[in-house]
């Protein structure tokens, strides 16, 4: 089974990070990608929401709005796309997103066309 | 002369748990194994009065259910589900062939006990609390919606769909079908004994309505407690896990005083005050000789402790013969292992009992906990009663009042009022 890991985390922590502590998290990431990498099919880190830009198709016209579709208290920040067993298993492996350790993961399973 | 609807009807209650969970086994599908089963039920009514009640009732509803699963799937357009279970069919046709269950569906062999599969999926975290508790009444406490939706003060359709989204959970989300592994066994121990011992408190101190305690519902959860005490037993891999004794134990020992609780105009008699001959001495000894088992494996857990509180109550002959100090030191331990309001709630009150009023109540005016337990009408109740027998009438009267507002059981408020009428008697007796 797929499933997608949807990382969702505190925009302005990061924002605050120093140079020592964003490396720190990118090697942690490094390490994630390494340790699953036979589960991993995909995935990206995204840049933070005010980067972010809102398209909506309403009667005929294209509506763009500057930032994310809503404004939550966390912000999705990047994703895995992983291949396994089970859920327990897609649980076991958000588990070990550092961000898991300080937002939220959100499992979601894929859903597959024949 | 027993009915073969009857006869059908107590085999379903009684083996449905066993035979669903072995049918999800079979056909890795929550709602097609159920539909299976009822399909099942009614050819069952339409052979057994001619051919006669088959010697293994279960095992032949189990293979007709999977052959009428058969039916269904072939009839069933939807075909990327078909495929799925088709398979796992397949899969299990070996197991069948093991067996030895054939065209003549004359089932001696005993079906495989896949129950803690069962018990173990419909309590998995993924799945939200009243689902959990209400899958698994369903599913393996024989229930139907109707019961469970009664037992919950829910409306029928309601409970129908929560069903549904749980099936569909599982079925979705990719929950497995199957006893955690060890890293993981712990922690849904401790999930599956918490649903277990939800639904056997909603059933001993009914939130609402008119009866003070759900048999069906205490019932439910010993049994299930005993399969999973058994099953346990019988899984060489697993160690003994002494908080599931620890439960049972619990379970029984507060439910042996039933018949003690409500007296015969319906009326909630209060521990101190219960004829504790009406207690039922052999669940004691039963919930009692769990709780020594469990102690020998020597990792004690907070159900072990409150199985000993509760078995140290039932060991003594009345109220001013129980051991308050033992019991004020085991909430100690509990509230150190597994600190809570509730439990803090009920230490105050051991050790009002242990060392007088005026002490349970500097517990409970701690200020965290008055907050915290600010809605719950148990706390203004234990506090009434206190006030009460520390002389402080007014403040006594005013902590039932308030008692009174936040709570829904009947016998409960009846109790509380009748408290209050007491305590206005005490007041003008005390005035003349």
């Amino acid at each position: 089974m797929r499933y997608a890991l949807l990382i969702y985390g505190d925009d302005s922590a990061a924002g605050q990070m120093s140079q020592p502590e964003q490396q720190a998290i990118i090697a942690a990431y490094n390490a994630f990608g390494e340790r699953f990498k036979d589960k991993i099919v995909g995935g990206e880190a995204l840049l933070p929401t005010p980067s972010a830009t809102t398209v909506r198709l309403r009667d005929g016209k294209t509506l763009t709005t500057d930032g994310p579709f809503a404004e939550t208290k966390e912000q999705l920040g990047g994703f895995y796309l992983v291949s396994c067993e089970n859920l327990d298993e897609a649980i076991q492996i958000a588990s070990h997103i550092p961000a898991a350790a300080t937002g939220s993961i959100e499992v979601r399973p894929v859903m597959e066309f024949d | 002369m027993e009915t073969v609807a009857q006869i059908v009807e107590q085999t379903f209650r009684r083996e449905s748990g066993q035979i669903l969970a072995a049918l999800i086994a079979a056909l890795g599908d929550f709602a097609v194994a159920e539909d299976a089963l009822q399909d099942a039920v009614v050819v069952a009514l339409q052979r057994w009065p001619d051919d006669g009640i088959p010697r293994n009732p279960a095992a032949w509803l189990t293979a007709i259910a999977r052959r009428k699963a058969i039916d269904r799937l072939r009839r069933d357009s939807t075909l990327a589900r078909k495929r799925d279970i088709l398979e796992e069919l397949a899969r299990h046709e070996q197991t069948d062939v093991m067996y030895g269950i054939g065209d003549t569906a004359e089932e001696t062999t005993p079906i495989p006990d896949e129950r803690l599969k069962l018990l173990f999926t419909c309590c998995h975290p993924a799945l939200v609390l009243e689902a959990r508790v209400a899958l698994t009444l369903r599913t393996l406490g024989g229930l139907s919606t109707a019961e469970v939706a009664s037992a919950f003060l829910v409306p029928v359709p309601t409970m129908a769909q929560r069903l549904v989204r749980a099936q569909r959970k599982i079925h979705d989300a990719g929950i497995p079908y199957r006893v955690p592994p060890a890293h993981l066994l712990p922690e849904r121990m401790d999930g599956l004994l918490a649903v277990l011992y939800l639904i056997f408190n909603e059933g001993y101190m009914a939130a609402a309505g008119d009866a003070l305690i759900r048999h069906e519902l205490c019932g439910e959860a010993i049994r299930l407690a005993r399969v999973l005490v058994t099953l346990l037993a019988q899984q060489a891999e697993i160690d003994e896990d002494p908080e599931a004794l620890g439960l049972l134990a619990l379970m029984l020992l507060h439910y042996a005083r039933r018949r003690a609780r409500v007296d015969a105009a319906g009326d909630l008699i209060v521990l101190e005050d219960q004829d504790r001959t009406l207690w039922d001495r052999g669940e004691i000894e039963e919930g009692i000789a769990l709780l020594d088992r469990a102690l020998l494996v020597n990792r004690p857990g907070p159900y072990q402790i409150q199985a000993a509180i509760s078995a140290l109550h039932a060991q003594a002959a009345s109220s001013a013969e129980t051991d308050w100090q033992q019991i004020s030191l085991l909430y100690a331990r509990l509230t150190s292992m597994s600190p809570s309001p509730v439990i803090e709630l009920n230490q105050a009150v051991a050790v009002a009992m242990a060392d007088g009023p005026e002490q349970g109540l500097a517990i409970l005016d701690r200020q965290c906990l008055g907050q915290a337990l600010e809605h719950y009408h148990l706390y203004h109740a234990a506090r009434a009663d206190l006030l009460r027998r520390a002389g402080r009438l007014d403040e006594a009267a005013a902590g039932y009042r308030r008692a009174l507002a936040l709570c829904e059981n009947k016998i409960e408020r009846q109790f509380l009022q009748r408290r209050l009428r007491e305590l206005a008697t005490t007041h003008r007796q005390a005035a003349l």
